[in-house]
C-alpha cells in the first residue's frame, strides 16, 4: 500500500518536473541568447581585453618550447623541445633559485600567517569602540604605502651612516651595520617589514569572519563562566579557521611566487645569495639583460607557474578532505 | 577578593543595567590584549612619525642621530629642494594621470564584466566566469605578456601603464556579489515588464544603486596605479613618462640624482648636502596622497573586502 503512494506521489511529481522542464525548453538556447543580446554586448570589451591580455599570452607560451627570434615571430620560430627546461635544472643556478624562493615564502607564510589572525581576535575582543576603531585606522595604514616607499623606507632607516636604526644599535655598544648590504639579514628585513605593512589589512578578512559568530554563544559561554581567552580559543578562533585554510591553500598555489617586485627593490650586489628568487632571474635574463633570452626566460617562468599551480591543486584536494574546507 | 567574583554569574549579567563586570583573570587578560594592540600601533607609527619629523628637520642634526621623535631645527628646505627636481614634479603629474585615467578604464571594465555575470540564467555565464578565475591561477608570465604589449605597438606610451593590468578578476568577483546581494531578481523582472532593456536598466537603475561599489573600484584601481612601479619599469624607457615610483626608487634606493634634472646649477651644492633629507621628504610625498585619501574611504575599502569574503 505503501509504495503504491509513493509510487503515485513520485510519478506525480515526476510529471510537475516534465512540465517545467518543457516550459524551460521552450525558451530555446538560441532565443535566450538573442534577448540577452545587450548582456554579451557589455560583456564584449571585457571580453576582448581577457583575450589580449590574459589568454594571448598563455599562448605566447609556447616560445618556452621555440628557439624564439623577432623576425620569425612566435610561429615561425623553430621548435626547442624541451631544451631551455633542461637546460634550467641543470643550471648551477637552478638550486639556489629554488631554495631561495621556497625558503624565503615558507619564512614569510610561518612567520606572519598567524599574526593578522591574532590581531583580529584582539581587536574583536576590545569593548571600547573609539580604542578598536583608531587601532584599525593605524594598523591598515601601511597597506596604502607603495612597495617602493616601503623599501625606501627601510633603506632610509637603516642607513650605516644615517638610518636611526643604526644610532640606537649604537646606544648599546654596537657599530654600524650596514643591514641591507647583509646577505643574511635580508629575509628578515623582507619578512618583517610584510608583516608591518599587511598584517592590519589582512585581519579586515579575518574580522569580516568573525561578526558572523552569534552573540548567544558568547553569552551563554559566560554564564558558563568561561574567561575571555576560553571564548576566544573555543567560540572565536572555530569562526576563523574556514577562512584561513583558504587563504592557507592560496599562500601554498603561489610557495614559488614570492613578492616580486619587492625582492627585487631589495636586491643589491652584496644580498644576491639569498635574495635572487625565481622571478627575479627570469625578469633579469629576460627583460633587464642585453642580451634577452625570451624562450629561456619564458621556460623558467612556465615551469614556475605550472608547479604552482600543482601546488594549489593538491593543497586544496588535502584541505577538502581533512579540514572540509576548500576553494572549489 | 573582587566584588565580581562574589556575585553569581548570572545576576552579574542581569543586573539591572549594571556594567558587565569581569574575574581577575579576564581583567588581567583584557590588560594584555590592549597593550598588546596599543604597543603594535606604536610600531607601526615609529617610522612614519619618525619619516615626518627627520622631512622637517636640520640635515645636520639628523645624521648626527639627534632626531628620535620630534623634529630638531625645523627647517622646509629639503621640501623645497624636491620643487627643484624637475623629474619628481613631471612624474607627479604623470602618477596623477596614471591613476586617474588607469581608475577610469579598469572600473568601466569592471562594471561591463560584473553586472552580466551577475544575471541569473545568462546562458554561457560559467564558462565566462571559469574564463576570468583561471587567469588568476595561472598566466602567461612576463616574457609572453611583454612580447604582446610589444606587439600592440604600446610600448613607450602611456596606454601600457594603464592596458595591460586594467582589470582585477577580484574586483570583478567582489562587484558580481555586490551586484547578486543588491538588484534583486524581481527588480529585473519588473523592469523588463516595463519595457525596459538591459542597457536601460544597467544605466538608469543598477548604476545609481551601486555607489558604494563604484567608489571601491575607483579607489583599489586608483590606489593601485599610484603606487606600482613594474609596469613602467619594463614597459617605458622614456623619462618623460615615468610615474613617481620609478623617480622614487632611482632617489631612494639607487641613490642616483641626477644633475641634470636640476635646472638652477646653484643649487646644486645645496642639493649634494641635502640628498639625505631629500629621501625623508620624497618618502613623505610618496606617502601622503594615499593616506589622505584612505581615512575617507576606509569604510568602504572594509565593506568590499567584507562583500569579497562573503562569496570566499
Amino acid at each position: 500500500m505503501t509504495t503504491t503512494e509513493t509510487d503515485a506521489r513520485s510519478s506525480v511529481r515526476s510529471a510537475a518536473h516534465k512540465r517545467t522542464r518543457v516550459a524551460k525548453s521552450r525558451v530555446g538556447l538560441g532565443l535566450r541568447i538573442r534577448r540577452n543580446w545587450q548582456l554579451y554586448a557589455m560583456l564584449a570589451l571585457p571580453l576582448i581585453w581577457l583575450a589580449v591580455f590574459a589568454y594571448w599570452p598563455m599562448y605566447g607560451v609556447i616560445i618556452a618550447f621555440k628557439d624564439y627570434n623577432v623576425v620569425s615571430g612566435i610561429w615561425g620560430s623553430p621548435w626547442a623541445g624541451m631544451k631551455y627546461f633542461e637546460r634550467f635544472v641543470e643550471s648551477y643556478q637552478f638550486w639556489k633559485l629554488i631554495k631561495n624562493t621556497i625558503y624565503l615564502h615558507v619564512y614569510e607564510l610561518v612567520a606572519t600567517f598567524p599574526l593578522p589572525i591574532l590581531l583580529a581576535l584582539f581587536l574583536n575582543t576590545v569593548r571600547k569602540k573609539w580604542f578598536s576603531r583608531s587601532a584599525q585606522l593605524i594598523t591598515y595604514a601601511p597597506h596604502f604605502i607603495s612597495t617602493v616607499v616601503v623599501v625606501g623606507l627601510v633603506v632610509v632607516l637603516t642607513n650605516p651612516n644615517t638610518g636611526v636604526a643604526n644610532k640606537f644599535i649604537g646606544l648599546f655598544g654596537f657599530g654600524p651595520v650596514d643591514i641591507m648590504g647583509d646577505a643574511g639579514m635580508f629575509r628578515h628585513i623582507y619578512v618583517w617589514s610584510g608583516a608591518w605593512q599587511t598584517m592590519g589589512f589582512a585581519a579586515i578578512i579575518y574580522l569580516a569572519a568573525l561578526t558572523s559568530v552569534p552573540p548567544e554563544l558568547h553569552e551563554a559561554a559566560i554564564v558558563d563562566g568561561a574567561s575571555r581567552l576560553r571564548r576566544m580559543w573555543h567560540i572565536d578562533l572555530p569562526a576563523i579557521v574556514p577562512v584561513a585554510v583558504i587563504l592557507l591553500i592560496l599562500n601554498i598555489g603561489s610557495i614559488l611566487s614570492v613578492g616580486f617586485e619587492k625582492v627585487l627593490l631589495m636586491q643589491n650586489n652584496l644580498n644576491l645569495d639569498t635574495a635572487e628568487v625565481i622571478d627575479t632571474y627570469v625578469y633579469k635574463i629576460g627583460l633587464a639583460s642585453a642580451v634577452p633570452q625570451f624562450s629561456y626566460a619564458t621556460a623558467i617562468g612556465l615551469f614556475r607557474s605550472v608547479i604552482g599551480l600543482v601546488l594549489l591543486v593538491l593543497a586544496n584536494t588535502f584541505a577538502r578532505r581533512f579540514a572540509k574546507s576548500s576553494l572549489w | 577578593m573582587s566584588a565580581a567574583g562574589t556575585l553569581p554569574p548570572d545576576e552579574r549579567r542581569l543586573g539591572a543595567g549594571a556594567p558587565i563586570q569581569d574575574t581577575r583573570g579576564d581583567k588581567i587578560a583584557l590588560a594584555c590584549i590592549y597593550t598588546a594592540l596599543a604597543l603594535f600601533c606604536l610600531a607601526i607609527l615609529y617610522p612614519i612619525v619618525y619619516v615626518l619629523s627627520a622631512s622637517v628637520s636640520d640635515t645636520h642634526k639628523v645624521s648626527a642621530g639627534q632626531v628620535w621623535l620630534w623634529p630638531v631645527g625645523f627647517t622646509l628646505d629639503a621640501y623645497k629642494a624636491i620643487f627643484d627636481y624637475d623629474a619628481i614634479v613631471s612624474s607627479f603629474g604623470n602618477s596623477v594621470f596614471y591613476a586617474v585615467a588607469g581608475a577610469l578604464v579598469a572600473t568601466v571594465l569592471t562594471l561591463l564584466a560584473a553586472y552580466p555575470l551577475s544575471r541569473k540564467g545568462l546562458p554561457g555565464k560559467g564558462i565566462i566566469m571559469a574564463a576570468f578565475v583561471f587567469t588568476m591561477m595561472f598566466s602567461g608570465g612576463l616574457i609572453p605578456t611583454y612580447l604582446v604589449v610589444d606587439q600592440l605597438g604600446l610600448l613607450n606610451t602611456r596606454w601600457a601603464m594603464i592596458l595591460p593590468t586594467a582589470l582585477a578578476v577580484w574586483n570583478v568577483i567582489i562587484t558580481r556579489t555586490y551586484f547578486m546581494v543588491t538588484i534583486p531578481e524581481e527588480l529585473v523582472e519588473a523592469g523588463k515588464v516595463d519595457g525596459c532593456s538591459d542597457f536601460g536598466f544597467f544605466w538608469r537603475i543598477v548604476l545609481p544603486l551601486s555607489k558604494p561599489i563604484i567608489a571601491v573600484n575607483l579607489l583599489f584601481y586608483a590606489v593601485g596605479q599610484w603606487n606600482s612601479f613594474f609596469n613602467a619599469l619594463i614597459y617605458l624607457t622614456n623619462e618623460h613618462l615615468f610615474p613617481l615610483q620609478v623617480v622614487l626608487r632611482q632617489i631612494l634606493i639607487q641613490s642616483k640624482v641626477d644633475p641634470s634634472q636640476m635646472p638652477d646649477t646653484s643649487k646644486l651644492a645645496q642639493l649634494k648636502e641635502l640628498q639625505q633629507q631629500l629621501k625623508y621628504s620624497l618618502i613623505v610625498i610618496g606617502m601622503i596622497p594615499p593616506l589622505l585619501v584612505y581615512p575617507f574611504v576606509q569604510k568602504h575599502f572594509v565593506k568590499g573586502a567584507m562583500i569579497g569574503s562573503l562569496k570566499g
